[in-house]
């Protein structure tokens, strides 16, 4: 109980100063809608065939406007030193951890909760069908991003490359869980119920999740404290 | 002591080569469908066996080392990672080769071919990362939890193939079900794994030793420095 609420005051504290200043919200949102621009110059946005690979596309935006968001979320504690009083204050970090990964979900959710209806909108996809079934994936998919992606960024935070190594290695970490989202993804919008081999693949995402989750959580304090 | 076992391996490794590859090349025939070309599989099919070992021994060397933080582990670890990433690259390389002359195209999306390309990518990442840390423990312990999860990944990402269409050859060996290869070559085969993970283990042995130097020299300099 304890830990739920040591994890709740760190992601209360970083949703606030991002809702404060929006600075990463801002930059991640505008950035996704200059790649949905620059898609309908890399392909016929009128053909017929978008329905096949909508979810590929749409899944490449939150991925890449992800990369914003979590590039900052252990970064910006390096000033005045904020990540060693984090530290060194009671919160356990795998409390602090889950309390990051809460906080960027909710971000990538609102980024993502934005960009779904713009996206259907330019490219005229039909999400609203089956609009439950879209906001399940799209939650699945975005813990993935959010857990490998808060993961990596408490592992690269002292690096000197760090916003060059973040993409590098949280894009090839997150291929089952990408491959799994765009699939479901692409099936949900062509008007395919969860069903078959749906399930397999919502399966994937599921197991995805929890492990790395659960490998995060027990490893986040040899990231931190050594 | 550890230099003769190292050139004693490392001669045993030649000479299974050498006969290996007079086995390949002169005395086995050629493959009925596919001609000369089907040799490529007794050095693609070894060096993917050990590309993919090698990181779950990696990975069991990294759980040591973050453990037991001895520098020892982690030299082991990614040393094990430096070479299952060159005979990974090796690996891909053969296939893109076999691919030209059998299927008339480098490269095909095909799920084994995406998975060997993720496990390059991610462990091409680990050297990436390994190389911009300066700090000798700070590098050996993020790059343990960096290949701790690339490990597990690389088992989640290899059996999503089984659910992908698949267009690379199915298993030709007995030990999964295969049978679909004569027995001498099936045999060969198994000798050239012998003979690479030879080579491999006695390259992984330079490799620990060259880095323990750099690291003796690097406290040296450091020393030198303080006084």
């Amino acid at each position: 109980m304890r830990f739920l609420r040591q994890s709740w005051s760190v992601a209360a504290k970083d949703l606030r100063s991002e809702i404060r200043t929006k600075e990463a919200l801002n930059a991640s949102l505008s950035f996704s809608l200059v790649i949905l621009l620059l898609f309908s110059f890399a392909f016929d946005p009128a053909a017929e065939q978008i329905r096949d690979f909508s979810g590929g596309l749409l899944w490449m935006v939150f991925a890449f406007a992800a990369a914003l968001i979590l590039n900052r979320s252990f970064a910006r504690e390096l000033e005045n030193d904020c990540l060693d009083m984090l530290l060194a204050s009671p919160v356990p970090p795998a409390a602090l951890f889950l309390g990051k990964v809460s906080a960027n979900f909710v971000l990538l959710m609102a980024v993502e909760l934005i960009a779904l209806p713009v996206f259907g909108i330019f490219y005229n996809v039909n999400w609203g069908m089956q609009a439950a079934s879209l906001v399940l994936v799209t939650a699945l998919g975005t813990w993935a991003l959010a857990v490998i992606g808060t993961m990596f960024s408490a592992l690269t935070v002292n690096l000197r490359l760090r916003e060059l190594m973040l993409p590098v290695l949280v894009y090839p970490m997150m291929i089952p869980a990408l491959m799994a989202s765009i699939q479901l993804t692409t099936d949900l919008i062509a008007g395919q119920p969860l069903a078959g081999d749906s399930f397999l693949w919502l399966r994937v995402l599921v197991a995805f999740n929890v492990i790395f989750t659960a490998l995060s959580v027990v490893f986040v304090d040899t990231v931190l404290l050594g | 002591m550890r230099e003769k076992i190292l050139y004693a391996l490392a001669a045993i490794a030649a000479a299974l080569l050498v006969y290996n590859m007079n086995q390949i090349f002169l005395v086995l025939p050629d493959e009925k469908d596919q001609g000369a070309i089907y040799r490529i599989i007794f050095i693609h099919v070894p060096v993917a066996f050990i590309s993919l070992l090698g990181p779950f021994a990696a990975c069991v060397f990294s759980l040591m080392y973050l453990s037991g933080k001895r520098l020892q582990w982690d030299r082991a670890a990614s040393s094990m990672i430096e070479v299952s990433w060159v005979f990974a690259t090796v690996n891909l390389a053969t296939g893109m080769i076999w691919a030209r002359i059998i299927w008339g195209i480098w490269w095909t999306w095909d799920p084994r071919l995406t998975s060997m390309f993720t496990l390059w990518l991610l462990f091409g990442g680990y050297l990436m990362m390994r190389a911009s840390i300066q700090d000798t423990n700070q590098r050996a312990r993020l790059s343990a939890v960096l290949n701790i999860f690339a490990a597990v990944n690389v088992v989640i990402v290899y059996k999503s193939i089984e659910w992908w269409r698949t267009q690379h050859p199915g298993p030709v060996l007995t030990v999964r079900d295969g049978g679909g290869m004569a027995p001498g070559m099936e045999q060969a085969l198994w000798l050239n794994f012998l003979a690479f993970a030879l080579l491999a283990a006695v390259i992984v042995l330079v490799r620990m030793r060259q880095q323990s130097v750099e690291q003796e020299i690097e406290a040296m300099r450091r020393y030198a420095h303080a006084l």
